[in-house]
């Protein structure tokens, strides 16, 4: 099938491909909307890529006070990583350091998954032996003695086997501020999408790569042909018109999220059109063979 | 299947004992041998058919239609399905219950909950002493499950209490939550003198101040507690409570320093 054209934008005829990873979710709340999202923020810090960050983690939803377990404004964070070790590993270091540590916080499971992770139950020790387990309508707390008051959290979250991650689309435009505006448009759809984060800066990667190179040691480099400096000089996927192609990376609870989210991501690029924003959106693949999720690109438009 | 109802003909003329009469003690007896059952303890031993008009098929789905301060034991041990009594019980109802759901609508005698260990056990009316608390000789009382007296409890309600949920919700006797090992007793309408008298761990929450409290006891600030908030919300949830009872920053008092000190009573500023 050739490439198709909707609203103006040239749909490539590629897909984005995508892996099976192991996800959890954890609800934090604080005393107000900014230093429930101050928590969350900071515990989804350098969790970009899981190439180098050991995770890739975001705020997944904002959630109103009469949607938490306690009653607060909070924030669900989504953690992803390639193996339950590491999650776990993961999810302790950056709740201990980032959420036990701001002001006013809780933090709640999740997640219902098919296991279940250490929460509250490892974190209890910092209470020294002041920490104090409550089981309350078939839920366990821990309460850990803070210097402003306790910190209440829940002895353990769920985790998913099912999760994927690398969903993807290029947004390519005539200029970077205009790559850049439908992006954010692209990345402000998909906030509201349950289940599927995005966890690039802003939401927005410009570094795609491409697996290894010429370095020895060099896990993921440059991708070349993507790359609008190096048009003519390498065998460029780039014409005349794009100078600036960013990548929105989605993780996702499960395929549909993944699917959801770059259909919401994909109309609202569409819907900016290509003289305010994208004039071309692609995907990242590996030629199909590596990942076991695959999202063709003209199944996801709106 | 029709709930197995069991009509109390008369004021029984002894003691009985009803602990035979749980779902799985009932669970495929025919009704003639269910009649033969011998529930009395003194020397007329009088046996279900005596006492009670037996009537309906299904043993997880059991009413006691018409009660009385001599029933005793009701639903001990039971593990599930639902035992309903329709008026008074004696002692030790829902003693060491494990499972299901025993209701009482009426007033119960001392020892109600005694050593539960799961499920949930509503009393409209009012509760005896040492409700949920262990018989002489145990070492611990509630062991898990839900524990609810819309009315009033007597003296050492939740005594030795290590796990669980007790809800009283107009007011209870002298030393509510006394030795308490953990868990979490409620009270509303005023708790009598010096609750949580020795107690190591566990939670009393009150919806007023105490009227005494062991001297063993300290205050602790009234910082936010999202426990607070969460328990509320539990309360209410469940049907408990109609509003919240501590409210965002609950004054705590710690104790019982005389012993392990663990413990703390939460009440509204």
């Amino acid at each position: 099938m050739p490439n198709v054209s909707v609203n103006g934008i040239v749909i490539d005829d590629t897909f984005a491909e995508a892996f099976g990873m192991r996800a959890t979710a954890i609800i934090i709340t604080a005393p107000n909307r900014k230093w429930a999202r101050q928590a969350a923020i900071t515990m989804t810090g350098f969790a970009t890529s899981v190439i180098g960050c050991g995770c890739e983690a975001a705020i997944d939803v904002e959630l109103p006070p009469s949607a938490t377990p306690d009653g607060r404004p909070g924030c669900r964070v989504m953690i992803f990583a390639m193996g339950t070790d590491e999650l776990q590993k993961q999810l302790l270091n950056r709740v201990g350091q980032c959420v036990l540590t701001s002001p006013g916080s809780a933090c709640f499971a999740g997640l219902e998954g098919s296991a279940e992770l250490k929460l509250g139950s490892a974190l209890r020790y910092f209470g020294d032996g002041w920490q104090i387990s409550k089981k309350i309508g078939g839920r366990h707390f821990w309460r850990v003695p803070v210097m402003d008051g306790e910190f209440l959290c829940e002895a353990t979250t769920g985790l998913t086997k099912g999760a994927v991650g690398g969903g993807n689309f290029f947004v390519m435009a005539e200029s970077s501020a205009k790559a850049l505006v439908a992006a954010e448009a692209a990345v402000a759809a998909i906030g509201l999408v349950p289940g599927a984060i995005v966890p690039f800066p802003g939401g927005i990667a410009r570094s795609g790569s491409k697996i290894g190179g010429k370095y020895k040691g060099m896990i993921a480099s440059a991708n070349e042909a993507y790359a609008p400096t190096l048009r003519g000089v390498v065998r460029s996927e780039l014409g005349s018109d794009i100078n600036a192609v960013l990548e929105i990376v989605i993780d996702g609870e499960t395929n549909d999220a993944v699917a959801a989210a770059m259909k919401a991501g994909i109309k609202a690029v569409i819907e900016l059109g290509p003289k305010r924003g994208a004039v071309r959106i692609s995907a990242g693949n590996y030629g199909g063979k590596l990942g076991k999720f695959i999202y063709s690109l003209k199944d996801m438009l709106p | 299947m029709k709930a197995l109802t069991f009509t109390l003909v008369a004021e029984p003329p002894e003691r009985l004992d009803l602990s035979p009469l749980t779902p799985e003690r009932l669970a495929g007896i025919e009704r003639r041998d269910i009649e033969k059952i011998q529930i009395g303890i003194s020397k007329h031993g009088s046996e279900v058919g005596d006492i009670f008009r037996v009537a309906g098929n299904d043993p997880l789905d059991i009413v006691f239609e018409g009660g009385s301060t001599r029933l005793d034991r009701v639903a001990e041990g039971m593990r599930g399905g639902s035992v309903r009594v329709v008026g008074n019980a004696g002692a030790q109802a829902g003693r060491a219950m494990r499972g299901g759901t025993l209701t009482i609508e009426g007033n119960a005698g001392p020892h109600a909950g005694s050593g539960m260990r799961g499920g949930r056990l509503e009393i409209t009316g009012n509760a005896g002493d040492h409700l949920g608390a262990p018989l002489a000789g145990e070492l611990a009382g509630m062991n898990g499950g839900v524990l609810i007296v819309r009315g009033k409890a007597g003296g050492f309600a939740a005594d030795r209490m290590r796990r669980g949920l007790i809800a009283v919700l107009k007011g209870s006797g002298d030393n509510a939550g006394s030795r308490m090992i953990a868990g979490t007793l409620v009270v509303a309408g005023g708790s009598g003198e010096m609750p949580g008298y020795l107690m190591r761990r566990g939670s009393i929450l009150l919806d007023r101040a105490p009227k005494s409290l062991s001297p063993s006891f300290v205050e602790c600030g009234a910082p936010e507690s999202v426990f607070a908030a969460i328990i509320d919300r539990h309360l209410i949830a469940e049907g408990i409570l109609k509003r919240p009872l501590l409210g965002i920053a609950p004054q705590k008092y710690g104790g019982d320093n005389a012993v392990l000190g663990m413990g703390e009573i939460l009440f509204p500023r």
